[in-house]
């Protein structure tokens, strides 16, 4: 059966991928009718922190189970490690550790026998077993927790030990979905430490995520939208060109009228609440704020503040996901 | 591939061994189900409630009535006064048989004529009914031959030594008290165990599947041979444990005979569980969670056993729903297993059951291995 065939890496045959740990092609992904990964494209070096960033239902996923080998490409390709996910997939799965989206480790079994488990599994050698699971121990910080039944252990614990198991045969790249989802925040934190910790030793993260404060820890971010890229860079980058027209920040009373107001007054693009201001998306910033500040006066709303500020990730994702049909008309 | 196997294998056991409730669902309910089919399942009838309605009166209506009162098979427990009564106990269910003896029974006897007497069965059951009124004709021809020879002495005494008869003298081989437990207890380990290794199985594979972490053993680099072997392993012993365990039950608690060999009852047994192993990986593989795999287990279950002559003969079933039931497992091994207790018979006689249970079971295991991807989709 093809699927054990020991293959060749692909690499070679393809120029400049050298450094390259996940190369995706135009990678596409249909169920029956509805597509759910349409045509990504983007390359992912050694030691990067790869962030895959876009809503529920976006095609993340679906992606890292491609690039796992658990779904195969409707079309385009895919390289991890050097070979190809639809034609070697467990050429691939040797190298990669994998961790789901829903905690699947063993409830059931204490830590310790998930971890040997999945050594077995990997078949990580006897005489660096015990090194192996003792190192992955620390890193999970479960030190002395070895004899607790796993589905007794708090969230951020068995997350922790779920990335133990995943990197205990020391694959060169790590695929990991939405690995903080239901997790707490400063446990959220030691997690993304961790995973800092992994790619200064030069292993490949490639991380799904929603969380637009988790985006601002990957060396590189990819938004996706509707099985679509819509944005590629580092975060900086995003959220300096990401942007379609400029940012400005709205103190005002009363907030609803406001915002419907300010829908539909010219010379803004897009206007939505953010917190307990208004973020308003408009051409140029200096000529607006005069412009707007008077006619807000005019419809009897009170204006404390008008101001341009720099764009978060989340306004740029916002702002190329809701705009993402106008600005494509306005390219054009 | 030794030690990954063996990482599954001691996976598996912890799992199973680990779980109260496991421990208890492979011990307890076997044993229970056994002790209750093994009374439950049976076609004898006795203690059926009778009515009778007596409008004659006389030496010979008691005397019909009191062969009733007599038999196991009756329980006369109500003696009314009109045949409305009669029918309103039917229909209430009070009664299952209901005896109507018309005045002038006894004269009409007296004077050699045929005296009718109305029974009434319920046919709801129509297999109730079927045996009831068996025993009802031969407890009312006994009564009649003895009346007529009570009668022909007291006429013509002279005949008694000249009337001719024909004596049968049935032989029932292999169960000679007709006792249906014995064709049923075999029966009942076959079809137990069915139940118990498909669900087992389907159920092991579909809640890893449900809970996610089939897919975090499918981006491990295990073969789908050492993932099913590791999964269905453990079931094997444990589906040979328990055929044990409720044979055991069969012989010690309902004392079945055991006449053949243990090797050919083990035989057919392994043959046997290794297609329902089979049927259990391949609901699994054709089901993504727990409720479906309930469903299509009962959709398997319930023909299997109907077409095994589990509880009715193959015999009497029309042609063609006679070669579906070739389908069945179960069919065979119910031979193998009626075969070795009962008849005391060998592999001699057994070896097409055994040959149509390995072919079986290699067929099923393999369809169930190349539909069982290491993919999700």
């Amino acid at each position: 059966m093809p699927w054990r065939a020991r293959g060749r890496r692909v690499a070679e045959a393809t120029p400049n991928t050298a450094d390259n740990s996940v190369l995706l092609e135009g990678l596409v992904k249909r169920f029956g009718k509805f597509t759910a990964v349409d045509g990504i494209s983007l390359t992912v070096r050694r030691g990067e922190v790869f962030g895959f960033l876009g809503p529920n239902g976006a095609g993340k996923s679906t992606t890292i189970r491609m690039l796992c080998g658990l779904l195969r490409p409707t079309a385009g390709r895919a390289v991890v490690a050097g070979y190809d996910v639809a034609r070697d997939p467990e050429a691939v799965r040797q190298h990669i550790g994998y961790m789901s989206q829903r905690f699947s480790l063993y409830n059931d079994l204490k830590v310790m026998e998930n971890l040997r488990l999945f050594a077995g599994l990997y078949s990580v050698p006897q005489r660096v077993l015990r090194e192996r699971m003792d190192w992955a121990l620390a890193m999970a910080n479960l030190e002395g927790k070895e004899d607790l039944i796993t589905g007794t252990l708090p969230g951020g614990w068995k997350q922790r030990l779920a990335l133990g198991c995943a990197v205990l045969h020391k694959p060169p790249i790590l695929f990991l979905d939405e690995p903080t989802s239901g997790v707490d925040p400063i446990a959220r934190r030691q997690f993304w430490d961790l995973i800092h910790a992994m790619a200064a030793e030069g292993v490949t993260v490639f991380v799904t995520t929603h969380y637009m404060e988790e985006a601002e820890y990957c060396n590189r971010l990819s938004l996706i939208y509707r099985g679509r890229m819509v944005a590629l860079g580092t975060p900086s980058e995003l959220k300096r060109d990401g942007m379609h027209g400029e940012l400005l920040l709205v103190d005002c009373t009363p907030l609803g009228p406001a915002l419907e107001l300010l829908q539909s007054a010219p010379a803004v693009l897009d206007a939505a609440i953010f917190g307990s201001a208004l973020h308003l998306v408009v051409e140029d910033a200096a000529s607006a704020i005069p412009l707007l500040k008077q006619y807000l006066a005019a419809n009897n709303v009170d204006v404390q503040r008008m101001e341009r500020i720099h764009p978060t990730l989340e306004d740029v994702f916002v702002s190329l996901t809701t705009g993402h049909g106008a600005a494509e008309e306005h390219k054009a | 591939m030794w030690s990954r196997l063996k990482q599954m294998l001691m996976k598996e056991f912890i799992q199973v061994f680990r779980d109260k409730r496991t421990r208890f669902i492979l011990i307890i309910p076997p044993i229970v189900q056994m002790l209750v089919f093994g009374y439950a399942a049976t076609y004898e009838i006795r203690h059926v409630p009778m009515a009778v309605l007596d409008l004659d009166q006389s030496q010979e209506s008691r005397d019909l009535i009191s062969r009733f009162t007599s038999s196991p098979y009756f329980d006369v427990e109500r003696q009314v006064t009109s045949s409305r009564q009669l029918d309103d106990l039917i229909e209430q269910g009070n009664a299952t048989v209901a005896m109507e003896i018309h005045a002038g029974f006894a004269q009409k006897l007296r004077k050699g004529e045929t005296a009718p007497v109305q029974v009434i069965v319920d046919a709801t059951n129509s297999n109730t009914a079927l045996i009831a009124s068996a025993y009802i004709t031969q407890i009312a021809l006994g009564f009649a031959r003895s009346y007529q020879q009570d009668w022909i002495g007291r006429v013509a005494p002279q005949i008694t030594q000249v009337v001719p008869s024909v004596e049968l003298e049935p032989r029932p081989w292999y169960n000679p008290n007709l006792s249906s437990r014995w064709f049923f207890v075999p029966g009942v380990i076959g079809s137990l165990t069915l139940v118990l290794v498909i669900t087992l199985t389907a159920f092991a594979v579909v809640r890893e599947r449900e809970l996610g972490t089939l897919e975090q053993m499918m981006v491990t680099p295990i073969r789908p041979v050492e993932f099913i072997l590791g999964k269905t392993l453990p079931f094997f012993l444990i589906g040979v444990f328990d055929v044990s365990l409720i044979a055991a039950v069969g012989s010690l608690w309902f004392q079945v005979p055991f006449r053949g060999s243990l090797g050919v009852l083990a035989l057919g047994a392994v043959l046997f569980l290794l297609c329902m192993l089979g049927v259990g990986l391949l609901i699994s593989t054709v089901s993504s969670n727990q409720q479906q795999a309930m469903v299509t287990a009962f959709f398997f279950i319930m023909p299997a056993v109907t077409f095994s002559g589990f509880g009715f003969p193959i015999s009497t079933m029309p042609m063609w729903l006679q070669y579906l039931t070739y389908l069945s497992p179960l069919r065979y091994f119910l031979v193998v297993l009626r075969g070795t207790y009962l008849k005391g018979v060998g592999i001699d006689v057994l070896w097409p059951q055994m040959a149509a249970m390995g072919g079986f079971s290699i067929l099923l295991l393999t369809v169930a291995i190349l539909r069982f991807h290491k993919a999700l989709d």
